[in-house]
Parts: structure tokens; C-alpha cells; sequence
């Protein structure tokens, strides 16, 4: 991992602060989270510290320090999915997969986000897993898809 | 100066084209709520059917037409007929639904919602007379649902660019002088007059300035700039050009959530259909003009939606507000004078336009002139996306558009964290900006969530405090310390242990917090609470005096209770117990160990919908 090309900053980053974010947000969506080696050679690059960096980047809630898991399970807790039990489809996945908000479960499989809204409340409640919005969900359905994926993983 | 009259000419010969169609045209509503519905696996069985059948056909990814509830939506119009509406499709009906029109030339009669267009057709009900549809009117929205939101042509053929170009050709006084005679104010919540912000800006001294499009839509149960962007992206870009033209900027931004993949998606392309035709960039449409679009994806902040952390994370800082004066308008991105507006701002701009100011006064209230969209959502029975005269009152929204509650109603929470929980007594309030404010809440973005008697105003206003608290940036005290002490209390009480005298303390720290706060963040996050003190302080006393929540949401205070004489012993909740609180042989009412009861709802939920009785578990509070 070490020596990963960091794409984003080469052609584009020329030390404007502007460009912190952006960098950032490239450099997640290609390792999957911000290795410590990452800022530093980003600081480098940008000419902006480490540590302002870090003041930055954990001041949203995108950035991630720690590798991912292979997959994302984004549980909605916007309004809507609250009024219509969202706390409890996060329990249900929390208590499976034996894994709490921003961690990752222990063999790396899937790594477990709240986020405040995905934006489909008309038919909450609401889980993402990856891409795919599952809408209109419950405590059961959630069970059902989630013991589906295991028996799927374990053929 | 060049103009797109020739191109839209064509445009709008090509679309006319398509709807007289030779060949079947079909629409899939494919935003992000009919993606989530499933809309992309029923695109996959209509391709794979019309493979099978050797049929030719035209499929348009039209974005989200409103009733999102009944998503996916999928519509036919055959050549000579009107476009047919159907609900609810899954990939299984798919091949019915096309064998009918293509193979046997007959209307389809399953999950059948409406026509469009203004004449009868085989006895087919009027899409637009449906009761979720027939009180809304359509200006911003009027092309989401029926245009290819990726087809600039689309757009063009709609009357595309028209707004723009008459601008161009007069001077950008006169476009002030029409936003200022139309009243439009901010749709981003605070309402303030558009055309005033912009004069400011325009009227400062500066080598630059700025136009950013705020689609930072962070306010959760909202999604309607989503929407519009997902729909009619061009709508908003449009916008964006008059106001760059009308403030003087010549660069501007969309700042949008990184959480709106489509949205980034449809704008990307939506920008780089512009530049191909002259639309942006240098000397635009060979005119004096020049102005460019560059996207700027939020990190997730909901501060952000603040104008100066806003700026601040745009200039790649964290993205803490400071204070005003001055203004953005005077002093905002890298020093300049800047424009932040709403998306919804800027899709009004080219309607406004093209039909004058004075036709959008007639729209509206004496204060609030317009259409506004909302979410509404909740336990609403039809959700989704709405477009309303402002001043039509919240009994019409809830109970005409969205067809009432299931359950008996209680509150609609407008304005989301920053507004409030507004009960019965309001049903007949005219929704604008002054008497939503003056009821204790505000307009907002557009989010109306409606709550029914199974909601807990204690636990609703904790929800909203426990987000704020989590959002403050940190950088007033008032707001970083103040909303995490409103959360400390609210859970007291919500777990029973609160005493009469949090009540007090609960406005006292609110008065504060609202007063003592630097942006808006901290200066609206207690209206939920105070609000719910303000109607509901009945609610707030069952948990501290009857050690009761009336809706039985809050955890600590309910109890899951099998009811011996409905059980008829199924093992259905037995099979689905995580923690095998629930015994008992079959055929013979079971037994609920209190000691093991997680509350997960899980054997709620399956006797409701797997199990024999339907209702011999109940979830109660006190006694």
C-alpha cells in the first residue's frame, strides 16, 4: 500500500488549498480510506501540514482513517426512516453482524455506517448496502436479506 | 449574437416526433427513490421482454414524477394514445403489461394509474385527476417525469434556454427588476427577497464574484433538490446562468452532498452538454458574457448549509461559519462578493422568465409568492415529492395530497432540525413563511413530516437535538455545549427519569442557545423543542410523572406483552427471537421472558404480517 500512486494529486493538486478536499475525496474513493502514509505524502505535495490536514478531514463526516470492509451498509436515520423505526433496523444489523456504527466486522466482510439521509423518505425505511437501496424495509426484512447474503457467502 | 432558435427548431421537431410516435414510447420514473423501488430491474425485464419478442420500442429514464410511493412507475403511450401511467411494476408483471398493449393492442387494466393529456381514453382515469396530483400544480417540477433529464434536446424542445437567452438580450437591470417584481424569496429556508441579496453583490466593487448553487440538502427528510436535479438538471443550470448574468459573476459552483451519486451524475453531464453548446464558458452564445460551472462535492457536514462554512469548505477549510457582517454577498469565496442560492431558487429563475413576474404574483400569498416543493413523508399514506401553491394549508397538503393517516394524526414536523412540531390546531395554517414562523417553526426546505399518534414528540425532539449536538461545528459554545445538555435532559426523560423541573431547564437552556449561538445551526436547533413544550407539554409530563411515553416509542419505557387470548401459538415469534425471550409449545399461547426482551420488535412485526393472530403482541407503556 505503501507505494500507491496517489492519481489525484500528480495532475491536478498545485498547493491551492481548494483542491484539499477534492484530493481527499479521490484519494478515498481509490484506497478506500486515508492511510496515515497518504497525508503525509499529500502534505507534501499540497504544502499544507499534516496536521491541518487532519483538522480538515475529520471535521467531515465523508473521511474514514481505517480500512474498509468489502462492502458498506449504510443504515438511513433521516426523519422519515426515524418515525418509521430506522433505530431499530440499525439494531438488528448491529447485533448480527456483531459490528457498531463505524467499525467493520472482524473478517472485513462489511463495514456498518448511520448516515442522516439517503434521500428515498417517501419510502422509508431505508438501508443501502453498496449501491443498492433496499426501501421500505423492517426489522424481518432485514434478517431475511441478511441471512440470504451469509448462506450466499458460506456456497 | 448566436442564438439556439435554429437548434431548438430542431429539438423541438425531434420531440414532437417521438410523442406522435411510430413506435411504442415507454417511460421509467429511474431517480434515485424509483432506482431504491426497483426501477432499474423492471428497466431489465422490459429490454429483456422486448429482446425476446423481437419488438421495437423507445425507453425514456425519465426522473421522479411525485408519487413516489407507488414507485416503480412505469408508463406506455402507443402510437395514437395517450401515455398510460402503471404503479407498483416489478419485473414479473413487465411481460403482461407489454404483451397487452404490443401483442393484443389492449389497454392493460393492472396497476393501472391514469392517462395523460386532456382526453378520454377507454374509460382510463386522468393521471393528473389522481387525488395525490389534482391539488398540486407544476412550475419547477414541470419537467421531472417527463423528459430525458440527460437529452439537452429534451429540454430545449420544452422551451429550453428561452428564459437565458432573453436575458442576454436585455440588460441586467432588467432582469432584477422582474425577480424583484415576482417577490420570489429563498427557497432555502430563511425566505429572504432574492432579488435584494443580488443587488448587494452586484452593487459591491469587485474584480470577481461568485454564484454557488447550495444542493447541500442536508436537512434529513428532504429530498426534493435531489429531485429537481435528478429531473430537470438543466432547469437548474439554467438558473445558475441567469443569475450569474444578472449579479455579474463569472464563475460559479454547485455545492452539492456527496451522498447524491445520480444527482453528481446528471449534472456532470448536464454541464458538459452545455459547453458543447456554447452555453457556458467564455463569450457565451458570442455574447460579452462568460461564465463556467465547476461541481464541488460536500463531505458531509450539515453546517455546511450554512453560507459561511459553506464558503469555508469550498476554500478547503473546515467548514466552521463566522460571523456576519459581512455578508457573502459583499465579502464571501476567497474575499469576492458571492451569491449562494437554493436549487429551488434557481429553478424558478427561467420559469419566471419566460412567463413574467406578474404571472407569478398571481400564484401564492400577499408575503409568499410562488409554488414551493415539499417531501412529504412520514405516516402519511401517499409519499413523495409535491409542488404547491404557497399559502395552501397543511389540511390540504395532509389530507387532500397525501391522503390522510393511517393512524390518528398528532403533529407535521416542518423545517426539519431547525423548525418544528406543529399539532392539530395548525391543519388550517396557510403554509408561507410568516405563519409558519409565527407558529413557533419555519418554513424550511420543504421537508413535512407527519407523525401520528405512534410517535413520540419526547423521542422526536430528542432525535433532532441528538442530530444538531452531533452537527455543531463546535465553534460557539452556546451551540457545542448547550445542545448536548438539551440531549442529556431529553434522554432523562425519555428513559423515566426526568423530574418537573427539566422542563424549565430545558426553555431557559434553549432561550440561550437561540440567542447565544453565531449561525443559524445553533440559533434554530432548539425549536424543536420548544416547540414541542410549547403543544405537546402533556407528552413531556406522562414521562416524568406517569413514568409513561403515550406513543410507547421510548424504549425504557415500554414493555412487549403477548396477549394470551389472540395467541393461537403459531411459533413464528418463537422462530424469529434473538435472544430467546419467547417459549412455549405449539398450539398453546407462548410465554415472553421479560428478563431476556432485547425490545427489537422482531415478534411485533412477524405476527402482524407472518403470523395467524396479527395482533397478539403488543407493545405498551405503563399501566
Amino acid at each position: 500500500m505503501s507505494n500507491h500512486p496517489l492519481p489525484v494529486v500528480d495532475e491536478e493538486a498545485r498547493g491551492d488549498p481548494a483542491d484539499l478536499i477534492p484530493a481527499l475525496q479521490r484519494i478515498q474513493a481509490t484506497d478506500g480510506y486515508l492511510s496515515p502514509d497518504s497525508v503525509r505524502r499529500l502534505s507534501r505535495r499540497l504544502r499544507i501540514s499534516e496536521n491541518e490536514i487532519h483538522g480538515v478531514a475529520t471535521f467531515f463526516a465523508q473521511f474514514r482513517f481505517t480500512p474498509p470492509g468489502r462492502h458498506t451498509i449504510k443504515v438511513c436515520l433521516g426523519t422519515a426512516c426515524h418515525v418509521k423505526g430506522g433505530e431499530q433496523i440499525l439494531d438488528v444489523v448491529r447485533r448480527r453482524l456483531e459490528v457498531e456504527p463505524g467499525g467493520t466486522t472482524a473478517d472485513r466482510e462489511y463495514q456498518l455506517e448511520r448516515v442522516a439521509c439517503l434521500g428515498c423518505c417517501a419510502l422509508a425505511p431505508v438501508l443501502s448496502i453498496d449501491a443498492k437501496i433496499h426501501s421500505q424495509t423492517s426489522v424481518l426484512k432485514v434478517q431475511e436479506l441478511l441471512a440470504k447474503r451469509e448462506a450466499r457467502e458460506n456456497a | 449574437m448566436k442564438t439556439l432558435e435554429a437548434h431548438r427548431r430542431r429539438a423541438t421537431g425531434a420531440w414532437e416526433e417521438l410523442q406522435q410516435n411510430r413506435r411504442p414510447l415507454l417511460y421509467v420514473g429511474a431517480a434515485s427513490c424509483g432506482l431504491a423501488a426497483g426501477a432499474a430491474e423492471v428497466i431489465e425485464a422490459i429490454e429483456h421482454h422486448l429482446a425476446q419478442r423481437q419488438r421495437s420500442a423507445d425507453l425514456l429514464r425519465v426522473g421522479c414524477i411525485g408519487p413516489c410511493y407507488l414507485e416503480p412507475l412505469v408508463d406506455i403511450q402507443m402510437p395514437g394514445r395517450p401515455r398510460i401511467s402503471y404503479s407498483n411494476m416489478t419485473p414479473e408483471l413487465v411481460p403482461d403489461l407489454l404483451d397487452s398493449f404490443l401483442e393484443k393492442g389492449e389497454v392493460h387494466r393492472r396497476h393501472l394509474l391514469g392517462h395523460f393529456g386532456p382526453n378520454g381514453c377507454d374509460g382510463v382515469p386522468r393521471f393528473h385527476d389522481h387525488p395525490m396530483l389534482a391539488h398540486q400544480v407544476r412550475f419547477v417540477l414541470r419537467n421531472c417525469g417527463i423528459i430525458d433529464p440527460e437529452n439537452v434536446d429534451h429540454y430545449l424542445a420544452r422551451d429550453g434556454f428561452v428564459a437565458f437567452e432573453k436575458c442576454l438580450a436585455s440588460s441586467w437591470k432588467d432582469v432584477l427588476e422582474t425577480i424583484k417584481n415576482s417577490g420570489l424569496r429563498g427557497r432555502g429556508g430563511a425566505g429572504f427577497p432574492t432579488w435584494r441579496k443580488w443587488l448587494v453583490c452586484r452593487e459591491t466593487e469587485s474584480d470577481a464574484r461568485y454564484l454557488i448553487c447550495n444542493a447541500d440538502e442536508g436537512d434529513p427528510g428532504a429530498f426534493m433538490n435531489r429531485s429537481l436535479i435528478e429531473g430537470d438538471p438543466f432547469a437548474v443550470l439554467e438558473g445558475m446562468l441567469i443569475a450569474a448574468y444578472t449579479i455579474g459573476a463569472t464563475r460559479g459552483f454547485v455545492y452539492i452532498r456527496a451522498e447524491y451519486p445520480l444527482a453528481i451524475e446528471r449534472l456532470r453531464s448536464a454541464i458538459t452538454r452545455m459547453r458543447e453548446l456554447g452555453l457556458l464558458g467564455d463569450r457565451i452564445l458570442d455574447s460579452d458574457f462568460g461564465f463556467d460551472i465547476k461541481i464541488k462535492e460536500g463531505a458531509g457536514a450539515f453546517v455546511c448549509g450554512e453560507e459561511t462554512a459553506l464558503i469555508a469548505s469550498i476554500e478547503g477549510k473546515r467548514g466552521m461559519p463566522r460571523t456576519r457582517p459581512p455578508f457573502p454577498a459583499v465579502e464571501g469565496l476567497w474575499g469576492k462578493p458571492t451569491i449562494i442560492n437554493n436549487v429551488e431558487t434557481l429553478g424558478s429563475l427561467a420559469n419566471i422568465i419566460r412567463n413574467g413576474a406578474e404571472w407569478f404574483t398571481r400564484i401564492g400569498t400577499e408575503t409568499s409568492k410562488g409554488t414551493k416543493t415539499f417531501s412529504l413523508v412520514g405516516k402519511v399514506r401517499r409519499t413523495g415529492l409535491i409542488e404547491v401553491p404557497l399559502g395552501t394549508t397543511l389540511r390540504t397538503v395532509i389530507y387532500d395530497i397525501g391522503g390522510g393517516l393511517a393512524k390518528d394524526f398528532k403533529a407535521v414536523q416542518t423545517g426539519g432540525p431547525s423548525g418544528g412540531c406543529l399539532g392539530e390546531e395548525f391543519l388550517d395554517t396557510p403554509i408561507d413563511y410568516e405563519a409558519l414562523a409565527a407558529a413557533g417553526s419555519i418554513m424550511g426546505s420543504g421537508g413535512l413530516i407527519v407523525l401520528d399518534q405512534h410517535t413520540c414528540i419526547v423521542d422526536t425532539a430528542k432525535y433532532f437535538l441528538n442530530f444538531t449536538q452531533a452537527e455543531s461545528c463546535g465553534k460557539c459554545v452556546p451551540c457545542r455545549v448547550g445542545t448536548r445538555h438539551l440531549v442529556a435532559i431529553l434522554e432523562r426523560i425519555a428513559q423515566g427519569k426526568g423530574e418537573i423541573a427539566d422542563l424549565a431547564r430545558l426553555e431557559r437552556l434553549a432561550r440561550a442557545i437561540k440567542g447565544g449561538s453565531l449561525c443559524g445551526l445553533g440559533q434554530t436547533a432548539p425549536n424543536p423543542v420548544l416547540t414541542a413544550l410549547k403543544y405537546f407539554r402533556s407528552e413531556f409530563l406522562a414521562h416524568i410523572v406517569e413514568k409513561r411515553c403515550p406513543a410507547a416509542v421510548c424504549r425504557d419505557l415500554v414493555v412487549y406483552r403477548i396477549r394470551k387470548e389472540k395467541c393461537t401459538g403459531c411459533q413464528r415469534c418463537v422462530q424469529v427471537c434473538p435472544t430467546g425471550a419467547i417459549t412455549g409449545p405449539r398450539s398453546e399461547p407462548h410465554n415472553l421472558d421479560l428478563a431476556k426482551c432485547i425490545k427489537c420488535r422482531s415478534c411485533y412485526e412477524v405476527c402482524r404480517f407472518d403470523a395467524i393472530a396479527g395482533d397478539a403482541i403488543v407493545i405498551e407503556s405503563g399501566a
